[in-house]
């Protein structure tokens, strides 16, 4: 029998064994692959997606459990890279391979969502669950710190009305692949 | 392969979505088929590195694999740099395994050793003034003037005198059909505008949208999901096995069994189902007798008992300098020292994988391999094709160290997709990752020193007992038992001692042995530079004075040695409790200081606080990704020297996830910093040499807060107790 929840924002119905988890519904049967498997124990986090807005590992979520729930994946977390924590990971150029950053950049995202103005100790704690190999951690606490200023800069722009601080992202990518320049 | 297979295959792969993905090779143009693409819509293929559509989008094919390493876009400066293109047009693809792409540092097509930007260095810049100058060449045929009339600004050839203005994407056409010039003049130094400067990774976008295309992302029509259980004995086989159970779940299409070796042999057993989940799952009910081997009696103790007594013999010289026997004889002061290093596992992020399409003339690989050639030739034996008709598609790589220079996971996926008379992808769950790896060598090292009455060291002396990788990677290299990757960081020591002997024991153990980030100097970096450290203290001498005193004749690794004290503040007061260590050293011809800052709480667990890395490795290309993999690199060194190690029990891995092998995570991870020493000599590559300062820097820091030496990594509490 099918379950049915929201994925990034439209109704999703998907008709496969309830034990499975999330993270192989996303990637085998939706054929959504930007959630990546590492660990398939809720160990290094590459998996994690928001489940109702809550940074959750969905390589240890049975897709029954999601029944009802809405589910944010990084294809979902913006259209364009807008979202502020995406725009900062490329202001500071943060992925190296990559594979772990679909899995950084939505613990960030929801740890943003509350925390908008976070310490080091507590980027730290909130980020200890995301492993990367190749290093970036360095780059990623700069950025979350960034993407706070920008989460900060656009919510004060969407108050008053006034222009944000960076253009779109579309625009953005343009200037940055400019860099040399 | 004929150029309608060609189209026939893009469109398939358009159709598929495969292509929409930034880097996915579907790149089938080869040089020499120029007369047929010239005919269609493609871009005109200037060379084997550059193309250029009619839209002036500028493609740059990435002969090497990306693994983070930052490739992708340091090989498009390069090249980008001579073609004076508009960098905001540049597109990459991964390269199509072919000769053209070799590096000649491996005679085959692979990345590793540091090497991409040192081979890379000449080939790109010329590919790039080769097609700048053909470009130009059509322009003045158009124009009815002299090239040397013209200029190229941005992707645009200019007429000089009258500003008359052409377009690269107009050009091109023309262009591909000309021939190419032979000997191009490359710009000065002081010419460059792109080499040089921070420039921003072109991979960067896709990588935060999920849209990188990794090995593990590959979507076929038709596709089936496999994993496999291997033996979990090393040299072990399967007895016999029964699938039955395993066939009759859900999903699953069929249990394969796997062979490897030659002759071949039963190693593991695959479950090929709809789905990697069933995979997975369906393993648990294959019931498999395993036949485990000589190997299931090898343990941690027995591997280390081995090293030891081998290097009680005298092994064969690895370097030879003056008398160190006399010199030793004659010393004020002897000092000796035994060091030990783990095996240690790539753990990449991505598991391995790879996906397969064998068909009866005709293979496919779409796999996240560091080595093209071996893969190419392994799935053209596997399918049974000629090696031309067998094509190797390269993914992005999730991390690589060294991991995916093996092609296991090529192999793997072949069989099944022969088997199973489709497209097979096969997934490897963490614990096969990291259980079947092809380890960093565990070793065993005997040093010994003698100084004079005034401290200075007048020789040195080191007998290595360890794995080869060489002896699995490459046995032919073997030269009268010498592995010079299991020797080097300790065997070129820079130091000026006049009396010196290094010789190896090489140890063929039953462990697969694989090259990992910076390869022998990971562990013989280690040893050789707390060495050094110990050594000071016997002279009574600042560990950075003392090292400074001794490079003399050394400015590079003076140079390096100097900025990092420099910029680290050696001698200046330190908070309470906080305490500094210093190490240098060369890899891969990249010369690497850092100084740690740490403290030890009351029950000894280290914390790290900063470390400065000050580093040369020749003219900058993008002085960002050379920070960026500096600090990887460190990171990495940080993860061997304080958390990971693997052990041998029975014949087989003990650790299997990141709960028993753990990386180091954010909370640990230091402030770092990074300078660059300025050099005009030739670039060379920053992948690895910043991880084997970290261990001893960090064990020399050790000693400066505690007084006790440690010689043997990970450094755990219990052993500063």
């Amino acid at each position: 029998m099918a379950i049915h929840f929201t994925l990034n924002g439209k109704a999703q119905a998907l008709d496969v064994n309830p034990d499975m988890p999330l993270l192989w519904a996303l990637r085998d049967a939706l054929n959504m692959t930007g959630t990546k498997f590492g660990c398939g124990m809720a160990l290094c986090g590459a998996c994690t997606v928001h489940i109702n807005g809550e940074a959750t590992r969905s390589c240890i979520t049975p897709v029954s459990s999601i029944a009802g729930k809405k589910v944010t994946t990084i294809e979902g977390l913006s259209a364009d890279n807008s979202h502020p924590v995406q725009r900062a990971w490329m202001e500071i150029d943060v992925p190296q391979c990559g594979y772990c950053q679909s899995g950084q950049i939505m613990s960030a995202s929801a740890f943003l969502a509350k925390t908008p103005h976070p310490t080091d100790a507590q980027i730290d704690d909130a980020m200890a669950g995301n492993i990367c190999r190749c290093g970036t951690y360095n780059q990623i606490r700069k950025a979350i710190h960034r993407a706070a200023q920008l989460q900060a800069a656009g919510a004060k722009s969407a108050n008053s009305g006034e222009a944000p601080e960076i253009e779109s992202a579309e625009q953005h990518a343009d200037v940055l692949a400019g860099g040399a320049e | 392969m004929s150029a309608v297979t060609t189209s026939i295959d893009r469109r398939r792969f358009l159709k598929t979505g495969l292509a929409g993905a930034t880097g996915l090779v579907v790149g089938f143009y080869l040089p020499g088929r120029r007369e047929v693409l010239a005919a269609s819509a493609e871009p005109a293929v200037l060379n084997a590195f550059i193309h250029v559509s009619p839209e002036d989008r500028v493609t740059i094919l990435i002969s090497k694999s990306e693994m983070g390493q930052g490739v992708v876009t340091s090989l498009s400066m390069l090249a980008a740099e001579e073609l004076e293109c508009d960098w905001k047009k540049i597109r990459t693809e991964f390269a199509p395994e072919d000769k053209v792409y070799y590096d000649p540092a491996f005679g085959m097509q692979g990345t590793g050793g540091s090497q991409s930007i040192h081979s890379g260095w000449v080939p790109m810049r010329q590919a790039g003034a080769t097609a700048r100058e053909m470009l130009m060449a059509a322009a003045a045929q158009k124009w009815g003037v002299d090239a040397s009339e013209c200029h190229a600004e941005n992707g645009v050839v200019v007429h000089t005198a009258t500003k008359r203005r052409l377009t690269y994407g107009s050009l091109a056409e023309a262009a591909g059909k000309l021939s190419p010039p032979t000997n191009v003049k490359l710009k000065d130094p002081s010419e460059f505008k792109l080499i040089g400067k921070p420039t921003k990774r072109l991979d960067t976008p896709d990588k935060l949208r999920g849209k990188a295309m990794f090995g593990v992302d590959v979507r076929l029509p038709g596709m089936l999901h496999a994993s496999v259980e291997h033996c979990p004995t090393f040299g072990g086989k399967v007895a016999s096995f029964d699938g039955t159970k395993a066939k009759a779940i859900p999903g699953v299409k069929d249990v394969v069994p796997i062979m490897t070796g030659q002759p071949p042999v039963m190693t593991g057993v695959a479950v090929v189902a709809d789905n990697t989940w069933t995979a997975f799952q369906a393993r648990k009910a294959l019931d498999i007798k395993w036949d485990e081997g000589p190997t299931a009696n090898v343990s941690n103790a027995s591997i280390f008992q081995e090293f030891e007594q081998r290097a009680q013999k005298e092994g064969v010289v690895a370097r030879k300098e003056g008398d160190a026997a006399a010199a030793m004889a004659n010393a004020a002061q002897k000092i000796e020292a035994v060091y030990r290093a783990p095996y240690q596992a790539h753990a990449t992020m991505e598991p391995m994988n790879c996906v397969a399409d064998v068909r009866p003339d005709r293979v496919d690989l779409w796999a996240p391999t560091q080595f093209q050639t071996p893969s190419r030739q392994i799935a053209a034996a596997i399918a049974g094709v000629k090696p031309e008709q067998s094509f190797v598609h390269t993914t992005y790589l999730g991390g690589g160290f060294g991991r995916r220079g093996w092609s296991d996971f090529v192999m793997e996926a072949c069989q099944l997709s022969k088997a199973m008379k489709a497209p097979v992808q096969v997934t490897w769950k963490r614990e096969d990752d990291m259980q079947h790896d092809y380890y960093r060598p565990a070793s065993y090292i005997k040093m010994a020193a003698g100084l004079d009455a005034s401290g200075k060291p007048t020789a040195f002396t080191a007998r290595v007992a360890c794995d080869s990788i060489m002896s699995w990677f490459f046995p032919g290299s073997i030269k009268n038992g010498m592995d010079d990757s299991s020797v080097e960081g300790v065997a070129d020591i820079a130091y000026d001692v006049p009396n010196i002997l290094v010789d190896y024991q090489l140890v063929a153990g039953p462990i697969p042995m694989g090259f990992w980030r910076s390869v022998g100097a990971s562990q013989n970096g280690f040893f050789s530079e707390s060495f050094v450290d110990e050594l000071a203290a016997a002279a009574k001498k600042d560990p950075y004075e003392f090292r400074r005193d001794l490079l003399s004749k050394k400015p590079r690794h003076l140079g390096v040695l100097n900025m990092a004290a420099e910029k680290a503040g050696w001698g200046k007061p330190l908070p309470k409790g906080v305490y500094r260590g210093i190490a240098v050293l060369e890899a891969f011809d990249t010369y690497v200081a850092e100084v740690v800052e740490l403290s030890l709480d009351k029950d000894n667990n280290v914390k790290v606080h900063r470390i400065v890395c000050a580093l040369d490795c020749g003219q900058v290309v993008n002085p960002s990704i050379i920070e960026q993999q500096a600090m990887g690199a460190m990171v990495f060194g940080l993860t061997q020297t304080l958390k990971t190690e693997i052990t041998i029990d029975k014949g087989r891995v003990v650790q299997a996830n990141f709960d028993t092998n753990e990386p180091l995570r954010m909370n640990e991870c230091p402030k770092m910093e990074v300078y660059i020493v300025p050099s005009k000599e030739v670039p060379r590559g920053m992948g690895e040499p910043a991880v084997p300062p970290v261990a001893p820097a960090i064990a020399n820091a050790i000693f400066a807060a505690t007084g006790k030496r440690i010689r043997k990594l990970p450094i755990r509490p219990e052993d500063l107790a």
